[in-house]
């Protein structure tokens, strides 16, 4: 049976020297990365918790300040490395916003495209090892095998298989060719199958459905209040999805569904994630038919994108453009301003707060990381609920430490 | 009327300026007044979420007058509006009122501000540092940090395996 909620823990239960204090993590496989919880535990019910993080602490936006836009965003594939696409579609689109640069259809399709297949990716992951943390160890092999057949497109594009590293100002590395588009559809055919699969296998689960139902339940009110957004704060009814909200790329031209629930649970987190899934294939499947021809990078005449290897070596524009680019005391010239852009990642929103001071760099690299903002829930969701119920908050929350740390 | 004007009627001197950039509207406030606003923005004009709190240091940023600027990111979760209000501090005060009290979302945000930037955020109710040590004594995104180098192990302290 779910257990019922405990309301609000007493400050004098808190004090009872019948407690126990547990330090879960840094190292332990269900933080699935790095980042520790010291849980204050009265018999199996946990009483309080407080996160302790920054393990994984690099200074990525201290590196946004010295690194070019095109460099960069090697760094921004690695905060979210479960759908590292979401990171380098949010910072480009933040660059490209402050330069007011229009990108090209097809560039747009093309990130579109794997932006989605990004998200499948995510939420594959995200759903499978929650269901692995409970004990069910066939559906996360069923999520894995379809997020190989994601990384093999990756791979296909871009010769990397977790860090595309993909995007550049203004366009992509390249332009993509039959086999990718082959391969795309070859995907959106065999991956229902293994969504229903996994459907199949956990929504009447008695295991997973009494483990999540009624677990960590966040209000419409919290959620808005403590600044969720993603699939965590839609699973609590709030209907804001930034693909609907402020369509960027190529989201305007699709017909697709916000998927949204109201009980605000792990098990409604878990099957908004499934869902989404769904929408995602719909919107990959109306792409990738409809992807329009024509370069992919914005005119060379704008002298923002690095031009191919054809042009820099056999025409005078193409070697002086490149040059341009690429020597540090001159690249990029955008207008001395800031600017806030945000995506909808698999996470939630996913923004970047740029200052430019006119040069080839930022001057300020803000990331505004869902995880980040999701992992400070975390207390208040767990109260009351029992230390097994640990790994099904933290797996529906979905917190990538490098993510949260940056 | 736009939300900006609503504010500048009710606020009057205490927006500094408002400027726009892209889709993005920034009204820049007085410090004092910073609170005000938001409280204001949020229980009167519907800016229901906290989307972004960040601060920059502009030590170096061309024709720049004020060192820290705060910036707090508002979305209309009604009609998807955002707004951004910003507010420039200086040494020695860097001190801004908490928003703890509007949105629980600002705890974690404020915290890393302080960090990073040893902003103080009054009344907050949990001001430690999130991602650096505690040991750590410097605020690593300010300009005058540098970027290489290798002077904060001493800060530390050594635990020996006996101790350990």
């Amino acid at each position: 049976m779910p257990l019922e909620l405990v309301d609000r823990v007493d400050e004098d239960q808190l004090d009872q020297e019948y407690n126990w204090t547990l330090n879960f993590g840094p190292q332990h496989p269900a933080t699935h990365t790095t980042l520790r919880l010291i849980l204050t535990l009265n018999g199996e019910t946990v009483l309080k918790a407080v996160p302790d993080i920054g393990y994984l602490h690099s200074g990525f936006e201290k590196l946004g300040e010295d690194l070019d836009y095109n460099q960069y965003v090697t760094i921004v594939d690695r905060m979210n490395y479960i759908s590292p696409f979401h990171n380098e579609v949010a910072w480009h689109h933040t660059v490209e916003k402050l330069m007011g640069l229009e990108l090209t259809p097809r560039c747009k399709y093309i990130r579109t495209i794997l932006a989605e297949l990004a998200r499948i990716n995510d939420h594959l992951l995200c759903v499978g090892a929650v269901a692995l943390d409970l004990g069910a160890f066939t559906s996360f092999l069923y999520a894995f095998n379809q997020r190989e057949a994601v990384y093999d497109i990756f791979e296909t594009v871009s010769g990397q298989r977790f860090h595309p590293s993909f995007t550049r100002v203004g366009g992509l590395m390249n332009d993509v060719d039959d086999v990718f588009v082959q391969k795309v559809r070859n995907f959106v055919k065999q991956a229902p199958k293994a969504i229903n699969d996994l459907t199949r296998l956990l929504n009447r689960n008695r295991i997973f459905v009494d483990r999540t139902k009624d677990i960590g339940v966040l209000t419409k009110e919290e959620a808005i209040n403590r600044s969720c957004s993603g699939p965590v704060a839609r699973a609590s009814g709030v209907t804001r999805d930034l693909r609907k909200d402020e369509p960027y790329l190529a989201y305007r031209d699709f017909d697709f569904k916000m998927v949204c629930a109201k009980e605000g649970d792990c098990y409604a987190r878990y099957l908004v994630r499934m869902e989404e899934m769904r929408e995602s294939l719909n919107i990959i499947a109306q792409a990738i038919e409809n992807l329009p021809s024509g370069p992919v990078n914005v005119d060379l005449n704008g002298k923002v994108t690095i031009p191919d290897k054809a042009a820099t070596y056999r025409s005078i524009e193409g070697l002086i453009q490149h040059f341009e680019l690429i020597m540090t005391n001159r690249q990029w010239k955008p207008p001395v301003n800031e600017c806030y852009g945000a995506v909808e990642s698999p996470n939630g929103e996913l923004g970047f707060y740029i200052v430019s001071d006119g040069t080839g760099r930022a001057y300020r690299a803000r990331c505004r990381p869902p995880s980040f903002i999701h992992f400070a829930l975390f207390p208040h969701l767990i109260e009351g609920h029992q230390i097994s119920d640990v790994v099904a908050v933290l797996g529906s929350l979905n917190i990538i430490a490098a993510e949260l740390d940056r | 009327m736009s939300t900006v004007d609503q504010l500048q009627q009710q606020f009057g001197s205490a927006i500094i300026r408002t400027e726009s950039f892209r889709d993005n509207v920034r009204v820049i406030v007085t410090p004092e007044a910073v609170h005000e606003v938001l409280k204001h923005l949020k229980e009167s004009l519907g800016f229901n979420m906290l989307a972004e709190l960040t601060a920059v240091d502009y030590l170096n940023y061309p024709d720049a007058v004020d060192r820290f600027g705060v910036i707090y990111g508002l979305t209309n979760l009604d009609s998807g509006e955002r707004i951004f209000v910003k507010t420039y501090l200086n040494e020695p005060d860097l001190t801004l009122p908490t928003v703890c009290d509007l949105w629980q979302g600002a705890n974690w945000l404020e915290r890393e501000v302080y960090d990073m930037f040893g902003i103080t955020f009054a009344g907050h109710p949990d001001l430690r540092r999130i991602l650096m040590p505690e040991e750590f004594v410097s605020f690593p995104l300010r300009k005058d940090y540098p970027l290489r180098g290798k002077h904060e192990r001493h800060n530390f302290p050594v635990i020996t395996r006996a101790e350990s």
